[in-house]
């Protein structure tokens, strides 16, 4: 691993977000006119103050993965990877360059989302602002290392495009948003206790509504890191110098 | 510590299976070094899969591969290989000097070096162009150059010429030679039988065996043709009368 060679790969791939402006502003802009949707759709604040949480967590999460996916299995199947191989760069190199460059535009994307939910749409925090983003960041990360790895299953881009739901909407259904996770079968509530988005929604909710972040919080944080920290792992495990 | 007067590259009975058919046969052969060394063949008859084992990206299922005096693939080989496949691995939504920099930063060549290999491959003009918009034979000088950078003792090139006008070929081949001179293995292939006379040396390939490794001079006399196309022939009618 090499600190230089990391930063040259998070450079390189935001310049390549650069070239693509219309990518770029779908990303940043999204999350936010959906925020207004519920907004209006929702007309009237206490209940937009419960789900406004919850998209805050999903958006980040799933624009990450979709996009990280795409652009990973681009570079398996442009051969940029190949080469990328056969230099000296570490396969963490690769994926915390992906995941630095991804991270820091999912800091504006959310940065828009929570400065509009705030302002106009009246969002209320009876604590301070930071819990709220590291929990949004977090999810960005994980969004990132799950793409990563996913995209290691797919080889064309429509494949790619069928994770996003296998790995979205169970967690969504499953992660506390419709039904408390305590009202569901046992079963299902196990299942529920292994997906990492369950720990996020509850963190963010805690991020939200508590004055003061306590020891549930930082649980849910530590578990959200670790689940990224795994994910980013295994999708290192599913970088191969060597292919048949 | 290696000797200099040690082949390049030195492979052993090497075999490599792709999709359960075997399509390397148990090559054997020594490419020399500081020269520009032709793997020549059709279409198909292993000459890419031939290349990514000499680079250490090709699972082979057995026999060896020494590279500069490591085994193929050893991680002290990936800043002395330079390699450019044959659909160009560049980025396309990045312009050109933007790809060579890059590349330049993972390989820690240094810093004008990205101008250098630009102007060696005459790609200077469309350093500022986005990859997308390059031809396919800009695209492909473009692959070349990031293989150039960092001046690797061995250069390893897959089709570097295809769809170039004779004009540039002509200026590839003789940046080739220069780079030979100055101690720089190369080993390039081509399906283009009259490329074959530009190199010293050729390792002539079909359906994953070799069919000739020696000099083309030697390759016309033994084969008593002038033509090397014709050369080619020769050496399959030889082999299935074999």
């Amino acid at each position: 691993m090499s600190v230089a060679i990391t930063l040259a790969t998070a450079r390189r791939i935001m310049t390549q977000l650069r070239h693509d402006r219309r990518t770029v502003a779908l990303m940043v802009l999204v999350p936010t006119l959906v925020m207004i949707l519920l907004y209006y759709v929702m007309d009237d604040e206490r209940s937009f103050g419960r789900w406004a949480p919850i998209l805050l967590c999903v958006f980040p999460f799933l624009v990450m993965f979709l996009i990280t996916s795409i652009a990973t299995l681009r570079e398996r199947t442009s051969g940029t990877l190949e080469r990328l191989m056969a230099m000296p760069l570490g396969r963490l190199d690769l994926l915390l360059g992906y995941g630095l460059a991804f991270g820091l535009a999912a800091c504006a994307q959310v940065a828009l989302a929570l400065a509009v939910s705030l302002t106009w749409l009246g969002l209320d925090l009876p604590g301070p602002l930071w819990p709220l983003v590291l929990v949004a960041l977090l999810n960005a990360l994980l969004g990132t290392a799950l793409g990563l790895l996913c995209s290691a299953f797919a080889r064309t881009e429509f494949q790619a495009v069928q994770f996003m739901p296998i790995v979205m909407i169970p967690q969504i259904l499953l992660g506390g948003i419709l039904v408390p996770r305590g009202q569901m079968a046992t079963v299902l509530e196990w299942i529920s206790d292994v997906l990492p988005m369950s720990y996020a929604i509850e963190a963010m909710a805690h991020a939200v509504a508590d004055a003061d972040p306590g020891g549930e919080f930082w649980r849910d944080v530590v578990v959200v890191a670790g689940s990224a920290v795994l994910a980013l792992l295994l999708g290192a495990a599913t970088l191969r110098r060597r292919t048949s | 510590m290696m000797n200099l007067s040690d082949p390049a590259i030195a492979v052993r009975d090497l075999r490599v299976v792709r999709g359960g058919a075997e399509v390397l046969h148990g090559l054997t052969f020594e490419v020399p070094r500081g020269q520009v060394t032709g793997l020549l063949g059709p279409s198909g008859c292993g000459k890419t899969t031939l290349m990514r084992a000499i680079v250490g990206v090709q699972i082979v299922s057995g026999g060896e591969a020494r590279v500069l005096g490591e085994p193929a693939g050893s991680a002290g080989l990936r800043r002395r290989i330079g390699y450019s496949t044959q659909s160009p691995a560049v980025y396309r939504d990045l312009t050109v000097l933007e790809n060579l920099r890059y590349f330049a930063a993972v390989l820690g060549a240094p810093k004008d070096d990205p101008e250098r290999v630009l102007a060696e491959v005459g790609l200077a003009g469309a350093a500022r162009q986005l990859g997308s918009t390059l031809s396919g034979g800009q695209l492909g000088r473009a692959g070349l150059a990031v293989a150039l950078l960092g001046r690797p003792e061995l250069l390893v090139l897959d089709e570097p010429t295809v769809g170039l006008d004779p004009v540039l070929r002509q200026e590839l081949w003789t940046l080739f030679h220069r780079l030979a001179e100055g101690g720089t293995t190369i080993l390039v292939s081509s399906h283009v039988m009259d490329e074959a006379a530009r190199c010293e040396r050729l390792i002539v390939l079909r359906q994953g065996e070799i069919l000739a490794d020696e000099t083309p001079g030697a390759l016309r006399a033994h084969t008593g043709t002038a033509d090397l196309e014709e050369a080619f022939l020769r050496l399959i009618e030889e082999r299935a009368a074999a």
